[in-house]
């Protein structure tokens, strides 16, 4: 056995700091091991850099996504519109990368958003307990049980200027991209409320936390330092596979023209028309949709590997 | 038992309570109200007959005190008319709750049937291509916007191929039937199961591969029962407990979809219904009809944790 070091002791005298990267080394190397969750890796970082290079393509086209020209309807793909144009003559290649940065960034900022909703609720329901904790989970319980969609689209169709806000703000781009993001955001938290209380529930009688409680920490402090550390590997699965689920419930809003308003562009209301479209031009049906397919399936392999390389007993 | 389902309903009823206040203030924070709509379609009104009408049907009051007389006809089982359709709001109401239960039905079934079948195969060919690809079709359906894959659909069979009808319930002028009518429900059943099919599919995996790990499985292969009377027999009871939950609990999530397909194949359904009612300011049916798919939510939400209970003997409700 000589040449063999007690891997107890090693990592007992290793400093701390080491061990922490070491786990997350692993993980890495298990999600790199993982070929669908590395395929849905490269493929959301290609999709990320066709939105960013929006710009970039309308100058070297010379033209711009916003601009409509109806002399210029349903062009085939020509070097000018490697896409062709859609039905008010913009072109659809500058109209697919602008509507994916809209897209993916509603995912992500709802995303975060939610998480953090659903955190607080979680945390407190978990840390405080008893009456509190009571009334977070009816609340959360009430949440899950709403049909989503149909209470999106009612929220979604509110008029904004019957809230006192500015008709101004209210009817500009910003105004439709940010209610996307707080809706979706508001009824997104619950997965994440349970899975953060369900970490709390599991460290809250540990010894360590005891400890700090004794010496005086405050709640806040125990809860960040010391809850909410064991929640980090769950929290970052259920935020990516959340970023695919808004992802779709954002382009199914701009599809039905509640979501993100024209001329702003989205891949889900570049389908708005897509049912008329079907007979004279089937590719403006067939790309946004494809896109929005390519990056949802992506996010959701990324969150699977992501599960499988946190928790390796899993699945 | 008794207590705990007395115990939900009661819960249950909170919820439709709150959901009633959230939505009617939502839809009076919507644009336009009934007598815009009015205006808009009839050039003779004057600005007084508005002021008339608005004080006539009580849309002067402050949004409170119209919340308020609207629950308390309800409570007394009176819901208001359709403005659109002239007629009490059941009378829409019924006859597009038949239709997207008989749609719901149709894709449950297929969609449960499929998923387990998938499910279990790819759970017995772990780390094999048929694993792969049941997964791939598993995430591929969750992952599709269903109103872009109606659209496929649509492209595919009814425009390429001219197989299916596009869109619609029946022939027009052709004389009813049953055949004819199953025509018009192939894509829309389609379409409605392949989104629940994906995440049932890996549920039943990842139960039926944690099942095949029990003490119990290896005594019934050690005492030399066939790997079917295994799987099926033994495995499957226990796999399927969670897989059951699932689906009671996802059934809920079938109303959000039949909005996106009936609103794609112009199939008139409840999900249309909520649609068309928020979209043409018909209050009355859209707060019903919204009511109704939360009603059927919590139904199935309770339905999901009696059946959990009553199917495994280790959990009890308190």
């Amino acid at each position: 056995m000589s040449g063999v070091s007690n891997p107890l002791i090693e990592a007992d005298s290793a400093p701390i700091p080491d061990a922490a990267i070491s786990i997350w080394r692993q993980r890495l190397s298990r999600l790199l091991a993982n070929r669908a969750a590395l395929g849905g890796g490269i493929v959301l970082f290609l999709l990320v850099i066709f939105s960013l290079s929006a710009p970039l393509v309308e100058w070297l086209l010379q033209i711009d996504a916003d601009r409509a020209d109806l002399f210029l309807r349903y062009q085939p793909p020509s070097n000018e519109h490697p896409l062709g144009t859609d039905e008010a003559g913009r072109d659809v290649l500058a109209r697919l990368m602008y509507g994916g940065r809209v897209s993916l960034s509603v995912g992500v900022i709802a995303a975060i958003a939610s998480a953090f909703i659903g955190t607080i609720v979680g945390v407190m329901a978990g840390y405080f307990g008893g009456r509190v904790d009571r009334i977070l989970m009816r609340i959360t319980d009430g949440v899950i049980a709403l049909p989503l969609l149909p209470l999106l689209i009612v929220a979604a169709a509110v008029d904004l200027t019957k809230l006192g806000i500015d008709p101004e703000i209210a009817q500009s781009g910003a105004a439709s991209f940010w209610r996307m993001v707080v809706l979706i955001s508001l009824v997104l938290w619950t997965t994440v409320a349970r899975l953060v209380r369900a970490s709390t529930l599991a460290v809250i009688g540990r010894e360590y936390v005891l400890a700090a409680k004794i010496q005086g920490a405050s709640a806040f402090h125990i809860m960040t330092r010391h809850i909410l550390p064991n929640a980090v590997s769950p929290l970052i699965v259920a935020c990516t596979l959340a970023v695919g689920q808004i992802i779709l419930f954002e382009s199914v809003l701009s599809f039905l023209g509640l979501g993100i308003m024209p001329p702003a562009a989205s891949w889900g209301n570049m389908l708005t028309n897509a049912q008329e479209l079907i007979y004279q031009a089937p590719l403006l049906a067939i790309c946004p949709g494809l896109l929005i397919f390519a990056t949802v399936i992506s996010v959701n392999f990324l969150g699977d590997g992501l599960q499988d390389a946190f928790d390796p007993k899993s699945g | 038992m008794a207590n705990y389902v007395a115990q939900r309903l009661f819960e249950s009823l909170c919820v439709l309570l709150v959901m009633s206040f959230i939505i009617y203030f939502l839809i009076g924070l919507m644009q336009g109200d009934p007598i815009d709509a009015m205006l808009a379609s009839n050039p003779g009104f004057t600005a007084e007959d508005a002021t008339r009408l608005r004080a006539l049907y009580g849309l002067d009051q402050p949004l409170s005190q119209r919340y308020w007389n609207w629950l308390r006809a309800a409570l007394t089982l009176d819901f208001g008319y359709s403005r659109t359709h002239q007629v009490p709001v059941f009378d829409v109401l019924l006859p597009a709750l038949g239709h997207t239960l008989k749609l719901m039905a149709f894709a449950f079934t297929l969609a449960s049937g499929l998923a387990i079948t998938l499910g279990v195969f790819a759970a017995l060919n772990q780390g094999r291509w048929v694993e792969t690809v049941i997964n791939f079709i598993a995430f591929a359906g969750i992952s599709v916007p269903s109103f872009w894959f109606a659209l496929m659909l649509i492209i595919l069979f009814a425009v390429k191929l001219g197989w299916l009808p596009a869109s619609g319930m029946e022939t027009i002028g052709a004389p009813a039937s049953f055949f004819d009518s199953l025509r018009y429900m192939v894509m829309p059943v389609a379409t409605l199961a392949i989104a629940y099919n994906g995440s049932l599919t890996r549920y039943t995996r990842a139960s039926m591969i944690e099942t095949l790990r029990m003490d119990y499985i290896r005594t019934a292969r050690a005492k030399g029962l066939g790997p079917r009377a295994v799987v099926w027999r033994h495995a499957m009871r226990n796999a399927l407990i969670p897989v059951v939950t699932v689906m009671a609990l996802s059934f809920g999530g079938l109303m959000s979809g039949a909005l996106i397909t009936e609103t794609m194949f112009a199939q008139r359904g409840m999900g249309k219904l909520i649609f068309d009612s928020i979209i043409g300011n018909d209050f009355n049916v859209a707060l019903v009809a919204l009511l109704f798919a939360t009603l059927v939510t919590l139904m199935a939400n309770l339905a999901a944790d009696l059946l959990y209970a009553w199917l495994d003997p280790r959990i009890s409700l308190k």
